[in-house]
């Protein structure tokens, strides 16, 4: 079935009984080419581009909880291109172009919103360092602006300039960046693969994978075996226990990351805003919620809930930012479970078990390479070459140090990021 | 998330530095190869469950304890000086 405002009309006349599930509910077949462990937004997104650009359908999705229940439900929905390392520069550049054509492409109206993200700056240094970076974005062909004192207070009236701590310098103004519904994301991605013929099979936990001299042939599921050619792993904070049925022990530490949201409120904040000095970062949701968070919390944790230390750092500089935000009343707090790779960027890439592939390491910036994580994983799963924008994301460049991504500048260690 | 500091007492998580996994207080020789290097400084257990990680008592008595933690309850099972961990 296609969406069409004709279509909406006419169920909303007739008291909106006609809809149908969007996606199937099948039972696991003995057998599949290919099989993605994890149905989150990077796998199902992985298993879409493997039908749509490579026309392979034989292929399921394997999920432990339910579609969209994971991280793509529990991030703060921003997407960006706004990286400065070759590598990834061009990777979230091409993310941000499929982000572009997305809901045409999936027929489903996944809410992207281009309402800009603004970084402000507080000191000489962070400016030249802000001005580097809005180059680096430039030269990558997206857009970056940068914005004096007075062009900031143009467009965020509302926040406080003379904070004598922290004055706002002025900031890098990214106009292509913006937010997404998150969880229309997965739901638009899951009907798509479903509709050509992916097997999204919920309420199927992984607990092996079968390998035969060195080649995967198959995982061990709560709903039985399942034998395949090949199998992605896709699944964010769990990565090392997977890998770890496979005998891999990977460079990735799990962290709670929180965010939090308001009640509703009329609209206020039209951007996405970071604060340059504290972690904080702001939008607001369609539906009027302050949404915002802040740095992780800072140990290792499976929990998705954080504690208390960074729930009072995060409301701090974001009283510090903007006072005005002090009236509203937080809603609710939950945390996100980040799979944290040493250098702060991704791995896309094969292992050392043929037809075993991995991708993991997306530490808490996961959300907005949904689309560019799944379109080259599956080019790298379908052909057995990286994707020329990928091909940065190497597996073992923790053990060569070659290729290191070290976007924030502070070391390629774990507690660093 | 309060630790159990065996020299002070109960405190607050906000008067610790968070290291990382225990192993780290394991560091291997200079001429150990690149394979224990890279065990030691990238690859992790990760563990879902029990876990047994490294808390500096920074704004405290200064001292390296080991925690045993579990990372899905946030549970917090017990501290021990590292010193005194080594030792055992």
């Amino acid at each position: 079935m296609r969406f069409s405002g004709l279509k909406v009309l006419a169920q909303g006349l007739t008291g909106n009984k006609g809809w149908k599930p969007h996606w199937r509910d099948p039972a696991p077949k003995a057998e599949y080419d290919i099989i993605i462990i994890g149905g989150g937004g990077h796998g199902l997104s992985t298993a879409y581009y493997l039908a749509k650009e490579h026309g392979l359908t034989n292929i399921a999705v394997l999920e432990k909880g339910y579609i969209g229940g994971g991280n793509v439900g529990r991030n703060t929905t921003i997407v960006r291109a706004n990286y400065a390392l070759p590598g990834n520069s061009e990777f979230y550049s091409h993310s941000l172009k499929l982000w572009e054509g997305l809901e045409e492409d999936l027929n489903f109206n996944v809410m992207h919103s281009q309402r800009g993200i603004i970084n402000l700056f507080h000191s000489d240094g962070q400016r030249d360092a802000f001005v580097r970076r809005g180059n680096a974005m430039v030269n990558q062909g997206d857009d970056a602006i940068l914005l004096d004192r007075d062009g900031v207070r143009k467009m965020l009236p509302y926040i406080s300039f003379d904070n004598p701590r922290f004055p706002v310098y002025g900031g890098l103004y990214h106009p292509r960046g913006g937010t997404a519904r998150h969880d229309a994301v997965a739901w638009g991605y899951a009907r798509g693969a479903d509709q050509r013929g992916v097997d999204l099979i919920q309420n199927c936990e992984v607990t092996g994978i079968d390998i035969e001299n060195g080649q995967v042939t198959g995982v061990q599921t709560s709903r039985g075996a399942i034998r395949a050619k090949k199998v992605g792993i896709v699944v964010a904070g769990r990565s090392s226990q997977v890998a770890a049925m496979a005998g891999m022990r990977l460079p990735i530490e799990s962290h709670v990351l929180q965010a939090f949201v308001t009640e509703g409120l009329k609209p206020c904040i039209d951007h996405v805003v970071s604060f340059g000095m504290g972690h904080f970062y702001i939008s607001q949701s369609d539906k009027g919620g302050l949404v915002f968070g802040g740095d992780l919390d800072f140990y290792a944790s499976y929990a998705a809930r954080g504690n208390l230390p960074m729930k009072e750092h995060v409301m701090e500089a974001g009283m510090a930012l903007m006072p005005m935000i002090g009236k509203a009343k937080v809603l609710r707090s939950w945390g996100g479970i980040m799979d944290m790779s040493p250098d702060g960027s991704p791995i896309i890439d094969k292992t050392h078990i043929d037809g075993l592939y991995l991708n993991c390491g997306w530490c808490y910036g996961g959300f907005k390479a949904v689309p560019g994580s799944g379109h080259t994983f599956a080019h790298l799963m379908a052909t057995g070459n990286m994707h020329e924008n990928a091909s940065g994301f190497r597996l073992d460049r923790f053990a060569t140090g070659r290729g290191l991504m070290d976007e924030e500048g502070t070391g390629s260690q774990h507690n660093l990021h | 998330m309060r630790l159990p500091c065996p020299i002070c007492g109960e405190r607050d998580r906000r008067e610790f530095y968070y290291q990382g996994a225990a192993t780290l207080a394991h560091r291997p020789s200079p001429d150990a190869g690149g394979e224990a290097w890279n065990d030691y400084v990238h690859l992790r257990d990760n563990p879902a469950g029990e876990t047994r990680d490294l808390w500096f008592h920074e704004a405290g008595c200064g001292a390296w304890l080991v925690v045993t933690r579990d990372t899905v309850t946030h549970e917090i099972k017990g501290a021990e000086l590292l010193e005194r961990a080594n030792a055992d």
